[in-house]
């Protein structure tokens, strides 16, 4: 580049697509932590066998692994399916949670009356331990319904979701709500041109806390009573039954999912918003 | 409707401008100012910090409601020549959209005004290249200057011709280098398009460089103290910046804010005071403009972090 044409940013698009400079990056940022990681589970080892630990308070990380292997496709501890079916609750009160989120957000930035309804209103819920109330989500929605878990983990996604979006959408910068008032654009188009956009690094931002929430609350209602085959359940049963390379078996899977679930969402921010400082490339 | 072009594009009579806190007390931010500019001139109003002069821009531009008086534009109140979409703003941050590229953002008049298409495509390209930024199309604007970006903010404003280019202190934030050549494009685009353009500066040589006719405003509250015609020739060149008619019109404006602008008391003979109230009003201005681009900033990396 000239010093005529002045460009600070470095090269365009070519820094947004991969490039051996960039791999190589990825690396450099993430070894350092995968090799703490590797690391903590040798030590892990070594002290569980040079402890002599008890499986109760830990076993050693090659006896979770084989209790993986072993127990897959169990039939007493299905320990595959447990997470199938309690990855698809937390997902679907994911959904839902988040899906209204964004609702009440864009309805409560549209119209003024209902952000004096409902910000009020909401708040005040959310300092209700809503997790607390999930016995009683079985009453509501049937114990062995999944339902029911679905719903624990949409109110916990909810929230933030809500609350973060509201920001973004009425935090839009007011020079720019200015100029789109030159133009003289509605509110629709402001809304539709301006502030949704300007929300989406909040959303993402609400998304991936929304994705721990849901788990938890998932995992969390699985342990009132439903059906068996769910991760929060096989935890009860194989703790009762003195199996804890189970037990720890099933919250390996769970922070196995959670750890997806989150990477995807990460990873759906960078292809949504590349545009954003806290995404792009440094320049 | 259109007006003879004899008739002044916008005319402003009687306007006052008063902003009343919460808590009742009120401020006399413009008082009695009255004003004609006629189509195609280009006019800058200078002022010290505080002074009005970007609230006057604003209520030409409907952006802000005069408390009394009557502004018409292109023969029309503000309001409707806004509705109209007679105005094309430019601000002293670019305000481009992170998320659009460069000639999305050019284009995003358009598409409010509901133009096709094919229209949108091709007048983005004219306009980019109007600025001499043809070749960053598809670049995003965090990949530009900030001189760059305000060229950007330019052609966005010219997209869809509006009749008067309303500039708010649009290069305040930028080197004096980057000033001067952005001054030169700015009347180039003018004598090429021949829109109106109403110019916001604290810069003296800048707003006499730029003007046909440059109003000087008092402090707080805004009177309209003197308009002085600059009638170097056109088309202005550097050759202009050197020479001594160029000099004696900004002492002459030079004299007017301070005839005006004198702190409370010392009248026209405090000369010393009025040129430090004038500094420190600059560097106040141009703090508050870099002031708002990086708020915004770390708002928007606040959220995330």
């Amino acid at each position: 580049m000239s010093a005529a044409t002045g460009v600070a940013g470095g090269r365009p698009s070519a820094d947004l697509r991969p490039s051996p400079r960039r791999a190589r990056r990825l690396v450099g940022d993430y070894l350092p932590a995968v090799l703490v990681a590797v690391a903590g589970l040798v030590i892990w080892e070594l002290a569980v066998r040079g402890l002599n630990m008890r499986a109760f308070i830990l076993p050693a990380p090659t006896a979770i692994a084989s209790a993986l292997g072993t127990y897959w496709n169990d039939t007493r501890f299905p320990v595959s399916k447990a997470a199938l079916n309690t990855l698809t609750e937390a997902i679907g009160g994911f959904a839902i949670g988040t899906g209204a989120g964004i609702l009440v957000a864009l309805v409560a930035t549209r119209w003024g009356v209902a952000r004096a309804l409902l910000l009020p209103i909401a708040v005040a819920a959310n300092a209700i331990p809503i997790i607390a109330l999930s016995p009683l989500f079985n009453a509501w929605f049937g114990i062995t319904n999944p339902l029911s878990k679905m719903m624990m983990a949409a109110v916990l996604s909810f929230f933030p979701v809500m609350a973060n979006m509201t920001r973004g959408l009425s935090g839009a910068d007011p020079a720019a709500l200015e100029l789109m008032r030159s133009y003289a654009a509605s509110e629709a188009t402001i809304l539709r041109k301006l502030r949704f956009p300007n929300s989406l690094p909040y959303l993402f931002t609400a998304l991936k806390l929304a994705s721990t929430l849901s788990l938890i609350g998932a995992i969390v209602a699985e342990y009132f009573g439903g059906q068996t085959a769910v991760l929060g359940q096989l935890v009860i049963t194989s703790i009762s039954a003195l199996r804890f390379d189970v037990t720890w078996a099933c919250i390996t899977l769970a922070a196995g999912a959670g750890i997806v679930f989150y990477l995807l969402l990460a990873l759906a921010e960078r292809l949504v918003i590349p545009w954003h400082s806290s995404v792009r490339d440094p320049g | 409707m259109t007006a003879p072009s004899s008739a002044p594009i916008v005319r402003l009579r009687g306007v006052d401008k008063v902003f009343a806190a919460r808590d009742g007390a009120r401020t006399v931010a413009l008082q009695g100012i009255d004003l004609d500019i006629a189509p195609g001139e280009f006019v800058s109003l200078i002022g010290p910090s505080g002074c009005g002069k970007s609230t006057l821009l604003r209520i030409i531009g409907d952006l802000v409601q005069a408390t009394t008086g009557e502004v018409t534009v292109n023969g029309k109140p503000a309001d409707r020549a806004r509705r109209d979409r007679d105005y094309g703003m430019v601000f002293q941050a670019p305000v481009l959209f992170d998320w659009r590229s460069v000639e999305d953002n050019v284009r995003l008049p358009l598409e409010i005004l509901g133009r096709d298409k094919a229209w949108r495509v091709e007048r983005a390209r004219q306009m980019l290249d109007l600025v001499d930024l043809g070749e960053f199309t598809k670049h995003m604007p965090y990949q530009l200057s900030g001189g760059m970006q305000q060229r950007v903010a330019i052609a966005r404003a010219l997209s869809f011709e509006p009749r008067i280019l309303l500039m708010d202190e649009p290069f305040g934030a930028l080197d004096e280098m980057t000033r001067e050549r952005l001054n030169d494009e700015v009347l180039r685009i003018w004598e090429q398009t021949g829109t109106t353009i109403v110019f916001v500066t604290h810069s003296i040589p800048e707003a006499v460089f730029l003007s046909s006719r440059v109003v000087v405003m008092s402090p707080r509250p805004g009177r309209i103290t003197k308009i002085v015609d600059i009638d170097l020739p056109r088309p202005r060149t550097d050759a202009i910046r050197e020479s001594e008619a160029y000099f004696a019109r900004i002492t002459e404006v030079r004299e007017a804010l301070r005839a005006g602008g004198g702190h409370a008391g010392s009248g026209a003979g405090g000369a010393g005071g009025a040129d430090g109230s004038g500094a420190g009003g600059d560097a106040g201005e141009a703090a508050g403009v870099a002031g708002t681009a990086s708020a915004r900033r770390t708002a928007a990396e606040g959220a995330v972090g």
